[in-house]
């Protein structure tokens, strides 16, 4: 689905579903407090980040300069694993703890998978950090990166003020 | 055991547990990987200015603020109580060449010679702090996922539009860090 074809009579999810990999699918309508299993395991997820430096500019650099293994192997072995997992909740049509059916949309391509990634890679290798780690960053104690996060939240409002002009 | 693991975790450890998270997440609540989105729903919470893009039920993807909120105390606590007192080990080639643009601290996870507060009045801090991270913002949207969405989430679930936003993320890191980034270091 293009940016254009955002219309007052498309639905809420239809809205959030524009240009978005991760969309709640659930339609559980849950109390605040359920979400802190969400916080625990990003906890868990923010460690990992930091302790494999995944976070780190200089692993960052390495990457792109292909003088390390090391982000590499973590990508793909996260691949692999994710690919899995999927495939077996796929295959055993297993439901969520919450005992919804799991669903994955599968995603439409267009020409903004290719000029917005390629924007994105200019600013990960800049900064060291995609928008995950620019919050485990900021957890670090480097406090001056607030000022990134503000300026990739600027970066996504602009881009959803003018999207419906961009090619896609 | 913390001493164990204080050092730094290794690939074929770090990987498959940010792959792991994948399920968890839908396990725990139908939900799909994904964290650039948090990005957009802080734009719909705060100032979504009557803009299309953002006039959505905000509330229904809390869990993805909720998620990165972790995210941030994760942060702290790695660099808190399981905190590597060593700099982190690069190739000396990088040394050697980030050495020529005078960056020499490797104490923590960003390099103090860049990202500071005094810097971000200089052209350089400016250029990578600020308009870096608008490329990340602005790019990750455009793209419709990040390297979460796209690379692990989208990839798990064998999706050839996340191959061709994986592959254009690694384009433009590579042509960022070799072709731009010296030009930006010498300033």
């Amino acid at each position: 689905m293009s940016a254009s074809s955002i219309k007052k009579e498309n639905t809420d999810y239809e809205v959030r579903a524009d240009h978005a990999m991760c969309v709640n699918e659930s339609t559980l309508d849950r109390p605040l407090y359920t979400n802190i299993k969400y916080a625990l395991l990003g906890m868990l997820f923010g460690i990992v980040f930091v302790k494999a430096e995944i976070v780190s500019w200089f692993r960052i650099q390495e990457m792109f300069r292909l003088q390390s293994f090391h982000m590499y192997g973590v990508i793909g072995s996260a691949v692999v694993v994710g690919m899995l997992s999927v495939f077996l909740i796929k295959k055993s049509g297993a439901r969520s703890i919450e005992g919804e059916p799991i669903r994955i949309e599968s995603k439409k391509f267009n020409k903004g998978q290719i000029y917005g990634g390629i924007l994105f890679g200019l600013g990960w290798a800049m900064t060291g950090a995609c928008p995950g780690p620019l919050f485990a960053q900021i957890g670090t104690g480097a406090l001056v990166i607030t000022v990134t996060l503000l300026s990739a939240i600027a970066g996504t409002w602009v881009y959803g003020k003018f999207s419906n002009r961009l090619p896609h | 055991m913390l001493d164990f693991l204080r050092q730094p975790w290794p690939w074929y450890v770090a990987g498959p547990l940010i792959g792991l998270t994948v399920p968890a997440l839908l396990l725990l609540g139908n939900k799909t990987f994904g964290i650039s989105s948090s990005l957009r729903h802080i734009c719909a919470a705060c100032i979504p200015a009557r803009i299309p893009f953002f006039r959505y039920d905000w509330k229904k993807e809390v869990w993805n603020l909720f998620f990165v909120g972790g995210i941030l105390v994760g942060g702290i606590i790695a660099s808190v109580w399981l905190n590597n007192p060593k700099p982190v080990a690069v190739n000396p080639q990088l040394v050697s060449e980030l050495g020529a643009y005078g960056i020499h601290n490797y104490s923590s996870i960003v390099p103090a010679d860049l990202f500071s507060w005094p810097s971000l009045l200089t052209l350089r801090g400016f250029l990578l702090m600020v308009v870096g991270g608008f490329l990340i913002g602005f790019g990750t949207r455009y793209a419709g996922g990040c390297t979460s969405g796209h690379s692990i989430m989208g990839l798990s679930n064998l999706q050839w539009p996340s191959l061709v936003a994986t592959c254009c993320f690694m384009i433009g890191g590579f042509i960022m860090a070799n072709l731009i980034l010296p030009f930006i270091l010498q300033l």
